[in-house]
Formats: structure tokens, C-alpha cells, sequence
């Protein structure tokens, strides 16, 4: 396959950023779309880019996050043609596959877009904010003892599975990147709803659900209008129903304190 | 309740139970309407009750501000939600989601700019002189009529109750959802029923005009 690439170059946090355009030949469609970029960079490098020192007027290989390239980590983002984790559904954008293009094509590859996530450099984004999101209470703080004492307590198994789904999340950022109000609302509401599901996480879900929004909303994330793009674009297909559970549990909370 | 209105969901909250009350509110209006379509009598009937009755006295201001409430802070979320994305992508979005539920500030301003035009239409007839002074029209049925028989009057009406129909077909799911009142088995049948409640008061509002328009001579 050959391919026309509109990737976003930015040296830095502070810089002004542009697209440029590159070619790559000779793809295989069985190759992912991050092998597609590895391919691309080291072009670049062969060209005399240097990779490490990034002289002037010489902008060096693409910078784009990933780690596992399995679909766990939640490394990885990307907007690839108008959507997070590009033309695929439920899977990340490591794997993806270059079949899913035609030959010829043109890719526009964006960074994630949000006030919450702010650019780093090329297409690495900060995503921080996730973490300090968790951080302000998406834990349990009491003792719940060891294996042995979880599986004590019973739990009905819609529940689990419920949680579970509100689990998978990995914290990839897609939703706030695909929410036309760079909301973070579906990642907060699977913290949330996945602990408030279970007996050990219940007896905090009022607290967490304040200072996970209040933290959210601090961050510079915005509303949720309840389009469910952030549900379809979800690599792990969370359902916005766990929104419907934050909106629940942070009502309540507020409406009695 | 310590500070619920200065969080995102709090704002929604606002959003959710004055859009619920304004649902409530399109009801009554709608079936009102259809008086007119029955009868001349019945619908100048529907009219002085209106006029009358103590709890709908009541209700107008309530109403005003209901509209009010919705519209600031249309305002103030479409504003925070617009700075939470300050870079736009240079290819628009393509993930599903409808055209209403993305468009949800853009419809309620199509309403509002039709609104008032609907206002001087006829409330400003019919019941602006209760607070002011001065004397209302007699027939309101006439009024109708002269007014909806004017084919442009009735083509803007159309325009208008079909942009409110989108509004409707979102925000009646989306208000329950905003209040928590869903999961995932009820959410399907929500948006089943927010598009039977957005036609219902569409074809009702329809009915008038298109009545009068071809009918009323
Ligand atoms: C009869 C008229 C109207 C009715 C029945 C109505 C009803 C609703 C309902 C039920 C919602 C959903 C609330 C939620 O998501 O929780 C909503 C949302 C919304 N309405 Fe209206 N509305 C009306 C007029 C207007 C007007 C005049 C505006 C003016 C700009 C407006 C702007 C909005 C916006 C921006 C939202 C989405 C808010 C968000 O989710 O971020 N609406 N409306
Ligand atoms: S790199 Fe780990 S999920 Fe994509």
C-alpha cells in the first residue's frame, strides 16, 4: 500500500504546531498501524533525521505514545481520520490494522484535542490529569483484608459482571478526545460505578463521587451532553449507563450534604 | 447542596429539570392548540379558561423563568464545554452520535429566535395587556386564523416546530439520563420514548397550522 500521511508536528509544549505531509510505500495491509509509523520513522531516521539530537529545521521521527501494543495498557491515542483510536470499533489505535485503509489513501493522524490534555510534543499528549482524577478518589480506603475475605463476601453475579465491565476501562483518554465538549465524564463514571457496584467500594461512593467530579471539573474537562460518542468510541465499549450511575451517586451525595 | 450548581453536573441538573418542566409545559400548550382545530366555541372555551384559572395565572411566571433558568445556562455550559476543547481537530468528528444530541445549543437557538416572533404573534395579543393593561382581542380563534392562514406565517411555524422536534428527540432522553433515572436496559426504550413524545408534539403543533393554511377560508 502506499499512503499519504497529515501527520501534526510540534516541538514542544509551547511551540506552534503544523501537519506535514509524508508518503509511505510499500506497507503490508497486515501491518498495524503503529508498525506503519515505525516504518515512516525510520525512513526518517535513514534520511538523516537524527533521531535523538533533533537539529534545527530538522523536526527528527514522529513522537506518538504506546507501550504494550496489545490493547491493555491504554497507551496508545491518536485521531485518526476524524476519530480516537481511528476507523475501527472497540479496539485501540495499536490494533489497528493498515486493511482497514485503501491504497492511496490520505491519513490525517491528530493528537487528542483537550483542555485536559495538553500536547507534549508531535502526537504525545499529557495525560496526567487521568491520573490526578484517580488520584482525588478513585481507590478504596478501607482495609478489605486479603483474597480469602473478598471471596467471603457475596456478591450477586449481575453486579460483578456490571463492574466489571466499568473495569476494563484503561484510561486511554479516547472519550474526552472524541467528546465534542472534551468531557472526561465516561472515564470518571467507570472509576466510579465500577467501585460503587461492589460492597467494599459502596460504603465510599458518595465521597469519591464529589471529589472525582470536583477534580474533573477543575482539570478544565467539560459536560456531558449525552451524545454517547465517547460510548462508541470507547476501545472498550463502556456504556454511558455508567454515567447514568455517577449522575446518581453525585446528586444524591450533593443533594444531602 | 453545598455548591451542586458550580459543578458540571450541577449545571446539567439545572439543565435537566427545567428542560423536564419545559416538556410538561409543550403538553399542555399542544393540546390547547387542538381546540382550535375542533371548534371556533371550543377553542375561545380553552382560551378563557386559560385567561381564568388561577393556577395557570400562577404558572406564567413560573413558566418565564423556567425558559430563563434553561436558557442561562444553555449558555453558560455550551460556553465551559466550548473551552474544554480550546484546539479544534482540523478533521471534524466522526464517531456516531446523532445530529440533535451534537447540535443541542444551535436547535435551542432556532427556538428561542422563533419564539419570540411566536410571542408578538400572539401572546402579546392575548395576554400581555393582563400585565400592562390595555385590552386584549376578543376573538382569539380570529387571531389564529388571520395569522396562520398567511402561508409565510405558517411555513415559519412548520420550520420551527420541526428544529424543536430534534431538541425534543434528544433532550427528553437526555434529561432522565442527566438525573440518573436510566441504565442500560432502560435506556433504549428512553430513546424509543423520547422520539414518540417529540412526534407527538410536533404532529400536534403541525395539525394548526397546516389546518388553517388549507382549511380556513
Ligand atoms: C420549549 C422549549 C424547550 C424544551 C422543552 C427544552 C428541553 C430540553 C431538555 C429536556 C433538555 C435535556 C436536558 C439534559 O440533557 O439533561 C435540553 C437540553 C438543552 N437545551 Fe433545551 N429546551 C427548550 C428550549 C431551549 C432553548 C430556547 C435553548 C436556548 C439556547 C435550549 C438549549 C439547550 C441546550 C444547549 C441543551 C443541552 C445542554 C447540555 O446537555 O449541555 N433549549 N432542553
Ligand atoms: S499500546 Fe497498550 S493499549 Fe495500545
Amino acid at each position: 500500500m502506499n499512503l499519504t500521511l497529515k501527520i501534526w508536528r510540534q516541538a514542544n509544549a509551547k511551540a506552534r504546531g503544523a501537519f506535514e505531509t509524508y508518503n509511505v510505500s510499500d506497507i503490508s495491509p497486515d501491518s498495524s498501524f503503529l508498525e506503519m509509523l515505525d516504518i515512516l520513522n525510520l525512513q526518517l531516521v535513514r534520511a538523516g533525521k537524527d533521531p535523538v539530537v533533533v537539529e534545527k529545521g530538522c523536526r527528527g521521527p514522529v513522537a506518538f505514545d504506546h507501550d504494550c501494543r496489545e490493547g491493555i495498557c491504554g497507551m496508545c491515542s491518536l485521531y485518526i481520520n476524524g476519530r480516537a483510536h481511528g476507523p475501527d470499533d472497540d479496539i485501540t489505535t495499536c490494533q489497528l490494522h493498515m486493511r482497514k485503509f485503501k491504497d492511496g489513501d490520505t491519513i490525517t493522524i491528530e493528537p487528542w484535542r483537550s483542555a485536559g490534555f495538553p500536547v507534549v510534543k508531535d502526537l504525545v499528549v499529557d495525560r496526567g490529569a487521568y491520573d490526578k482524577i484517580l488520584q482525588a478518589g478513585g481507590f478504596i480506603s478501607v482495609n478489605t483484608g486479603g483474597v480469602p475475605d473478598a471471596n467471603a463476601i457475596p456478591i450477586p453475579k449481575p453486579k460483578a459482571d456490571e463492574s466489571m465491565d466499568a473495569a476494563a476501562c484503561i484510561g486511554c483518554g479516547a472519550c474526552a478526545a472524541t467528546c465534542k465538549n472534551g468531557s472526561a465524564m465516561l472515564f470518571v463514571a467507570a472509576r466510579v460505578s465500577s467501585l460503587a457496584l461492589l460492597p467494599q467500594g459502596k460504603m465510599e461512593a458518595a465521597r469519591r463521587a464529589k471529589a472525582m467530579v470536583a477534580k474533573m471539573d477543575e482539570l478544565g474537562f467539560g459536560a456531558c451532553t449525552n451524545t454517547q460518542a465517547c460510548e462508541a468510541e470507547c476501545p472498550k465499549g463502556i456504556s454511558v449507563a455508567h454515567i447514568a450511575r455517577l449522575n446518581r451517586e453525585f446528586l444524591s451525595a450533593k443533594l444531602k450534604d | 447542596m453545598a455548591n451542586i450548581f458550580s459543578s458540571s453536573i450541577g449545571k446539567k441538573f439545572v439543565m435537566s429539570i427545567s428542560g423536564a418542566f419545559l416538556l410538561v409545559f409543550l403538553l399542555l400548550h399542544a393540546s390547547i392548540n387542538l381546540a382550535a382545530v375542533a371548534s371556533e366555541e371550543a377553542y375561545n372555551m380553552a382560551c378563557h379558561f386559560m385567561d381564568t384559572n388561577i393556577l395557570i395565572q400562577i404558572m406564567v411566571p413560573v413558566l418565564a423563568l423556567g425558559f430563563v433558568v434553561h436558557i442561562v445556562y444553555a449558555i453558560i455550559l455550551t460556553l465551559h464545554n466550548m473551552k474544554a476543547r480550546p484546539v479544534k481537530y482540523a478533521v471534524g468528528n466522526q464517531a456516531e452520535a446523532t445530529f440533535a444530541s451534537r447540535n443541542m445549543f444551535v436547535l435551542g437557538l432556532i427556538v428561542l429566535g422563533f419564539l419570540t416572533i411566536h410571542l408578538s404573534h400572539f401572546w402579546a395579543k392575548m395576554q400581555l395587556q393582563h400585565f400592562v393593561g390595555g385590552t386584549a382581542t376578543e376573538n382569539p380563534y380570529l387571531l389564529v386564523k388571520t395569522t396562520l392562514s398567511n402561508p409565510a406565517n405558517a411555513i415559519m411555524y412548520l420550520v420551527w416546530i420541526w428544529a424543536l422536534w430534534f431538541h425534543l428527540s434528544h433532550g427528553f432522553w437526555s434529561a432522565f439520563q442527566t438525573l440518573g433515572a436510566s441504565n442500560q436496559i432502560w435506556i433504549p426504550r428512553l430513546k424509543v420514548a423520547s422520539y414518540i413524545y417529540a412526534t407527538i408534539i410536533a404532529v400536534s403543533f403541525t395539525i394548526v397550522p397546516l389546518y388553517f393554511v388549507l382549511f380556513a377560508k
